[in-house]
C-alpha cells in the first residue's frame, strides 16, 4: 500500500511539472481558483444579496460604475435597470454558472462512463444499439438538443442540468467506449476476467482507471461547454429568469441597452463569462497536451 | 453493398420515426397553447371552435397519426401564430439562413485552412501559438457574447456596419438573396463572421493536426529530396493528403452550422429559420416547433447516412462488416 502511495504521489508530481511548462495554463488555473473562491464566498464578498428584492431600490437604477448608491457603498460595476448591484449579481451569477456546469459535467461523466463501459464490456447487440444512439446524438449540435429539452422540461436550475446531461453524456460515452475497447483486448483484462472476480469489480477497479486520462480532458472541456450552454439558453430566454441571476440572464438583460451608453450592463457579466470559460478551456488544453504527448511533439 | 445501404436506410427510417414520436410527445408536454393563443376574454364558443380546428380535443396518438399522415402528403400543418402553412413559413425563412451559413462556412474555410497550414508548418513559432490561442477563443467563447461585442464595436461605436436585420434583398438566379446588393453584404458580414468563428477554430485545429502529422511522413522527405520548393511540397503534396478529413468535416459541419445559426440569428435579429424556432418555442407555436425539429432530425440522419455510405465505399473494412 505504501509503495502504491509513493508512486501515485510521484506521478502527480510528474504531471504537475509537465503541466507547469505552460505559464498560461498555470495562470488560467489560478484564475479558476480565484473565481471559484469568489463565487462560493459570494454571500460574504458581495455587498448586496441580489436574490432579495427588498434590497433593490428603484432610485439606484442605472448608476455608473464607481457611483455610491442609497446603500452607502460603492457600486464598483454599476447597477442595472432595477438598481441591482452588478458586482454582487455577477458573483451570484458566477456561482449559479459553476453549480450548473460542475453538476451537469459530473452527472454527464457518470452516465457517459456507465454507457460506454457497458457497451465496450458486453459488446454484441448491446454495444451496437448503445453506440448507434450515442453517435446519432453526437452528430447533432449540443445547443439544439439542450434547446429542445429545456423547451420541453421548462426553465429552472434542475431542468437545465438535466437537459445539459442528456445533451453532453454522449461525449463521455464515446470517449469511454473508444478507450475501453482498446483496453479490453489487453492481457490484464483477460487475466482479471479469468479470475472469479465479479464483473463489477473488473469494470471499475481494473478497466476504469485505465480509461480515465482521456475522460479528464473531456470533462474539463465539457464543464466549460455546460457553463457556456447555460448562458446561451438564458440569453435566448429559455434558461433562468433574472430573479435567479445567472451570467447568461444578466447579459441578456444588458443586451436590451446595447444601443445606449449603458454598456456596463452587458460588458462586465460578459467578461466574467468569457474569462471563466476560456480559463477552463486553457487548463483542459494543457492537460490534453500532457496526457497525450503525440499531440504537440 | 446494396444490403449495407438497405440496412442503414432501414435504421435511418426507424430513427426518424422514433425521434418524431419523442419530439411530438415532448412538445405536447409543454404548456397549453390555447391559453397562450386565445384572449382570456374570448367566449367559450370561440375557444371550442379553435380547439376543434387545431385538433387539440383528440387523444395524443390520434393527433400524432393525423400529423404523420399529413406530413406524408407534404402538409406540415399551420402555424398557430402566423396562421400560414408551416411549409410556406419555413421555406420563406430558409434562404436567409442558407446565405448566412454559406458565407460563414466560406469565411471559416478560406481563413481557417491557411491559418491551420501555417500553424502546423511552424508549430513552435510565436505566430503559430497565437493562431492556436485564437482557435481556443473561437471554440470556447459563447457565440452570443462575441456577437454582442461585434455589434458594440462595429455597429454602435464605429458605426461602420448595421447592427441587425437582413437589409435589402435582391434577386440572384431567381433566388431572393441579400448577397446581390452591397447594402445586403453590409448586413451579412457581422453575423456571418460571428457564426464562422467556432467553425474557424475547428478548421484551424483540424488542418494543423493533419499538417504536423504529414510533415513527418516519408513522402515529404522524398519530395524535398527531389528539390521541390517548400510551397510545392505543402500545396502539391501535403495539402492533397490532408484534404479528405477537411472536406468530411466541412460537410458534417454544414448541418450543425444550420443549427448554430439559432444563436447568431437571435443576436442579430436575422429573419431566418433559427429565429423562427426560438420565437415558436417562446410562443408555444407547436406545429412550427414539431416540423422544424423533425426536419432537422431528417437532415442529420441523411447526412449520417451519406457519410456512412461514402466511408463504406472508401474503406473495405466497413463494407465487409456490414455484409456479414
Amino acid at each position: 500500500m505504501a509503495v502504491a502511495e509513493t508512486t501515485r504521489r510521484q506521478r502527480l508530481g510528474e504531471f504537475w511539472s509537465d503541466f507547469a511548462r505552460s505559464k498560461v495554463a498555470v495562470l488560467a488555473l489560478a484564475v479558476i481558483a480565484a473565481l471559484l473562491f469568489l463565487a462560493f464566498a459570494c454571500e460574504w464578498v458581495a455587498p448586496q444579496d441580489p436574490y432579495d428584492l427588498r434590497n433593490l431600490d428603484w432610485g439606484d437604477a442605472f448608476l455608473r460604475p464607481g457611483a455610491v448608491g442609497s446603500g452607502g457603498y460603492t457600486h464598483m460595476l454599476g447597477t442595472d435597470n432595477v438598481g441591482r448591484d452588478m458586482f454582487s449579481a455577477i458573483l451570484y451569477g458566477l456561482r449559479t454558472s459553476f453549480i450548473i456546469g460542475l453538476s451537469a459535467g459530473g452527472l454527464a461523466l457518470t452516465v457517459g462512463i456507465a454507457v460506454g463501459l457497458t457497451a465496450a464490456y458486453f459488446g454484441g447487440r448491446t454495444e451496437a444499439v448503445l453506440m448507434r444512439v450515442v453517435d446519432l446524438q453526437l452528430s447533432m449540435p449540443a445547443i439544439l438538443m439542450a434547446l429542445v429539452l429545456v423547451a420541453v422540461l421548462g426553465s429552472g436550475v434542475a431542468q437545465i442540468v438535466l437537459a445539459l446531461v442528456v445533451a453532453q453524456y454522449a461525449y463521455f460515452a464515446r470517449t469511454t467506449h473508444g478507450a475501453a475497447t482498446v483496453e479490453r483486448r489487453k492481457d490484464y483484462i483477460e487475466a482479471a476476467r479469468s479470475t472469479p472476480l465479479p464483473t463489477r469489480r473488473v469494470l471499475f477497479r481494473h478497466l476504469l482507471p485505465n480509461v480515465m486520462p482521456p475522460l479528464i480532458v473531456v470533462a474539463t472541456v465539457q464543464v466549460a461547454a455546460a457553463i457556456a450552454l447555460e448562458a446561451t439558453l438564458s440569453f435566448l430566454g429559455v434558461g433562468l429568469p433574472l430573479t435567479e441571476p445567472s451570467l447568461g440572464s444578466l447579459i441578456s438583460n444588458g443586451f436590451r441597452y446595447i444601443h445606449t451608453d449603458r454598456t456596463w450592463l452587458s460588458l462586465y457579466p460578459g467578461f466574467a463569462l468569457m474569462i471563466t470559460v476560456v480559463a477552463i478551456n486553457l487548463v483542459g488544453d494543457q492537460v490534453r497536451t500532457v496526457l497525450d504527448p503525440r499531440q504537440n511533439r | 453493398m446494396i444490403a449495407f445501404i438497405l440496412q442503414r436506410l432501414m435504421q435511418s427510417v426507424l430513427v426518424v420515426f422514433a425521434m418524431s414520436v419523442i419530439v411530438f410527445v415532448g412538445v405536447y408536454a409543454i404548456g397549453n397553447p390555447i391559453d397562450v393563443l386565445i384572449d382570456p376574454g374570448a367566449t367559450q364558443a370561440i375557444r371550442d371552435a379553435l380547439i376543434e380546428r387545431y385538433g387539440l380535443d383528440q387523444p395524443l396518438w390520434q393527433q400524432y397519426f393525423t400529423f404523420v399522415t399529413n406530413v406524408a402528403q407534404g402538409d406540415l400543418g399551420r402555424s398557430m401564430v402566423y396562421n400560414v402553412p408551416v411549409t410556406t413559413l419555413i421555406f420563406s425563412r430558409l434562404p436567409a439562413t442558407l446565405e448566412l451559413v454559406l458565407v460563414a462556412m466560406a469565411i471559416a474555410t478560406l481563413l481557417g485552412v491557411p491559418l491551420g497550414i501555417w500553424a502546423g508548418y511552424k508549430p513552435e513559432s510565436f505566430s503559430a501559438k497565437a493562431i492556436m490561442a485564437f482557435s481556443i477563443l473561437g471554440f470556447s467563447v459563447p457565440t452570443f457574447w462575441i456577437g454582442m461585442l461585434l455589434i458594440m464595436g462595429f455597429a454602435v461605436n464605429l458605426g461602420w456596419l448595421p447592427s441587425g436585420g437582413r437589409g435589402p434583398v435582391g434577386e440572384f438566379l431567381g433566388v431572393p438573396t441579400s448577397l446581390a446588393t452591397a447594402q445586403g453584404w453590409s448586413h451579412v458580414i457581422l453575423p456571418a463572421v460571428n457564426l464562422s468563428l467556432f467553425k474557424m477554430g475547428l478548421m484551424i485545429r483540424l488542418t494543423r493536426a493533419g499538417m504536423v502529422e504529414a510533415m513527418r511522413a516519408d513522402y515529404v522527405k522524398f519530395a524535398r529530396a527531389q528539390g521541390l520548393s517548400e510551397l510545392e511540397v505543402v500545396f502539391g503534396h501535403v495539402l492533397r493528403n490532408i484534404s479528405i478529413p477537411i472536406v468530411t468535416v466541412f460537410g458534417l459541419e454544414l448541418g450543425s452550422t444550420l443549427a448554430f445559426a439559432v444563436v447568431t440569428e437571435s443576436v442579430f435579429n436575422w429573419p431566418g429559420v433559427g429565429k423562427l424556432i426560438i420565437d415558436s418555442i417562446l410562443q408555444l407555436d407547436r406545429p412550427v416547433m414539431v416540423s422544424y425539429l423533425v426536419m432537422v432530425v431528417i437532415l442529420f440522419v441523411l447526412i449520417n447516412l451519406i457519410v456512412d455510405i461514402v466511408y463504406a465505399r472508401l474503406d473495405p473494412r466497413v463494407r465487409l462488416k456490414g455484409e456479414e
